[in-house]
């Protein structure tokens, strides 16, 4: 901080025009039909996430010998799978697997992107340019295709997954706060920070970033939908989140070569699960994108 | 033009070279010792390094990343372990079953898409856009294996109308074969549908709210005149850009098709080479991924200059 305080930033009209102009934003966010709906097919996963040894009828890792590959009935509504175990209760039970995996993962990418798109966005040079060569690098391949060269390379778990997911967003990310920051660069309160001689890191993480966070929090949840999207298929692909997790994809995976036989349940109650979820978080991001008005 | 071409075409070479770094790194410093990655942790030493001899991962990092870009440039990627067959032979093979494929989702996903933009467009706002857009969100974020599963058990095995493999009787026709690609290419046009249909939207309205399009009304044109020549003109130009470059996306998902419904294609060769821990397919594929995106990428970008002068004329980026 410096001694020379310039009141540059006082309160005046312009700030608390900026303020009206959000809280009229959240308003919009609030009534937009595409929120609700999205918000809504969320919100039963989360509630199935939280309170999911209250709602699950059974216990999902409890297996039955005698009771396999059960059609649906009164006893288990969604039927049984080729364990015996209650196909309902572990869908209500992977809601916590992916809902823990992906936004950890997409956190991991958005703290480095942030850091990495400050720097570079804020500096400029030959760093921002190596940079955006790197990212078009990354980008030349789609998620799941790097996402299985990292895992055969590393291994497969459920750490390696949320880590290759991170890494992967890291630089899609940093690209997008970086051209948050280039759009602020000719701001006052950066000048007035710059005529104040404030260092580096105190312009970058105290001026610039609240003022560059809506576009990381839009950006995230964007990228909260590709990190379900790309879990939930390398996990399918066996190359992901390991037995015995109810995990959604894990589920399909381990039940597909089944369908051939008519035993639907044990895939397709998963995957309709793994279908509300992903259009719930890709209707609600995109409503707060366009509150957000990116 | 020329000058233009040559700094797309340098870029695109530019970034080639950075990401045959990025895969050649990932596959042969991330495992370690790629050896014991390969025969498991209980293997002979011996055995282990005879491998790694024989995969010449011995050698220092920066002769085998040499040999390897030069044997690449040639065409020459070398042999496939779990195959015992030349990486090229495989690759070029399975190549032209994804492009078959890829051409079946696209005669009917371009013009779906393009349809579904220019209705939305027309209908802003009201039901019709809402179902669209609504439909489009859903189609982008779904995974292709489970649009791919619920047309499998719903079409395959339930009603019985289209055959649950991609893979069509030897000696078939071409007519047989493409009936055979119908279900599995719906999953890319579900998801592609949605790219398509939302940048013709936002093309669409940008150009009917633009000032050409009301002086075209102001001087008297009909409203399916305007909406032809000024329009749709306009509007359609990012669309073209969406297509070449959705064309390198198509590729991710074609792993996942062609692994459920079974089609001997480059996704399903990525795939086996992963599950087989079979560096030199694995990484040889995931370039030719690579750069299959990067070209289409860059015809995109040219194509989108020749039809809009002001972006090559208009400085670079």
């Amino acid at each position: 901080m410096s001694a020379v305080a310039v009141p540059i930033e006082a309160p005046d009209e312009g700030v608390q025009q900026r303020k009206t102009a959000r809280r009229e934003r959240y308003r919009q966010l609030l009534r937009s039909p595409t929120f609700i709906v999205g918000a809504f097919l969320v919100a039963i996963w989360v509630i199935c996430a939280i309170g999911y040894t209250h709602l699950a009828p059974s216990d999902p890792f409890a297996t039955e010998p005698l009771r396999r590959l059960r059609a649906p009935s009164s006893q288990h509504l969604f039927g049984t799978d080729r364990l015996g175990r209650d196909v309902l209760s572990r869908v209500i039970t992977g809601a916590r697997v992916i809902l823990v995996v992906a936004p950890l993962a997409t956190l991991i990418g958005t703290v480095a992107g942030t850091a990495l798109g400050l720097v570079t966005g804020y500096f400029g040079g030959i760093v921002d340019d190596s940079l955006m060569r790197l990212v078009d690098a990354f980008l030349a391949l789609p998620l799941v295709i790097l996402g299985l060269l990292f895992l055969v390379a590393l291994g497969p778990s459920t750490i390696a997954v949320i880590l290759v997911i991170g890494i992967v967003f890291t630089p899609i990310i940093a690209r997008t706060v970086r051209a948050a920051v280039l759009a602020e660069r000719g701001q006052e309160y950066m000048q007035a920070a710059k005529l104040r001689q404030e260092r580096a890191p105190y312009i970058m993480f105290v001026e610039l970033l609240p003022n560059v966070l809506p576009s990381i929090l839009v950006e995230f949840t964007v990228r909260l939908g590709y990190a379900i999207f790309a879990i939930v298929t390398l996990t399918f692909l066996g190359f992901g989140i390991q037995p015995p997790s109810p995990d959604w994809g894990l589920s399909i995976f381990d039940h597909y070569a089944f369908i051939s036989g008519g035993f639907w349940w044990p895939v397709l109650f998963p995957a309709l699960a793994i279908a509300t979820l992903v259009v719930g978080v890709n209707l609600a991001s995109d409503a707060i994108s366009q509150a957000f008005e990116r | 033009m020329a000058r233009f071409l040559l700094r797309r075409v340098g870029l695109a070479l530019v970034t080639l070279l950075l990401l045959s770094m990025i895969i050649f790194l990932m596959a042969n410093v991330l495992p370690g010792d790629v050896g014991r990655r390969i025969l498991g942790p209980f293997a002979d030493p011996r055995a282990v390094a005879a491998l790694n001899h024989q995969l010449g991962v011995d050698r220092p990092l920066v002769i085998q990343y040499l040999s390897w870009l030069g044997g690449a440039v040639h065409g020459d990627f070398g042999r496939s372990l779990s195959f015992r067959a030349p990486v090229s032979d495989l690759l070029s093979r399975a190549l032209v079953n994804s492009l078959k494929l890829a051409a079946v989702a696209f005669v009917m996903v371009v013009p779906l898409g393009i349809l579904g933009g220019i209705v939305a467009s027309l209908n802003r706002d009201k039901f019709l856009d809402r179902l669209i857009s609504v439909t489009s969100l859903s189609g982008i974020a779904m995974p292709e294996f489970v649009t791919g599963i619920v047309l499998i058990l719903l079409f395959g095995i339930t009603l019985r109308i289209f055959p649950i493999t991609a893979t069509a009787p030897a000696g078939s026709g071409p007519l047989t074969q493409i009936y055979y690609l119908i279900m599995p290419s719906l999953p890319l046009v579900f998801v592609l549908f949605g790219y398509i249909a939302r940048i013709t939207r936002a093309g669409m309205n940008e150009a009917l709210d633009a000032d050409y399009t009301r002086t075209a009304y102001l001087k008297g044109l009909s409203r399916g005149m305007v909406i032809r020549r000024h329009v749709l003109r306009n509007a359609l130009l990012p669309t073209v850009a969406v297509v070449a470059t959705q064309t390198g996306y198509l590729i991710g998902g074609l792993v996942i098709i062609e692994f459920i419904f079974n089609y001997q294609g480059i996704g399903q060769l990525i795939f086996t080479a992963a599950q087989q821990k079979d560096f030199p397919l694995l990484q040889a594929g995931v370039l030719v991924v690579g750069i299959v995106y990067l070209t289409a990428t860059l015809i995109a970008d040219v194509l989108y200059s020749l039809l809009n002068p002001r972006i090559r004329y208009g400085g670079a980026e």
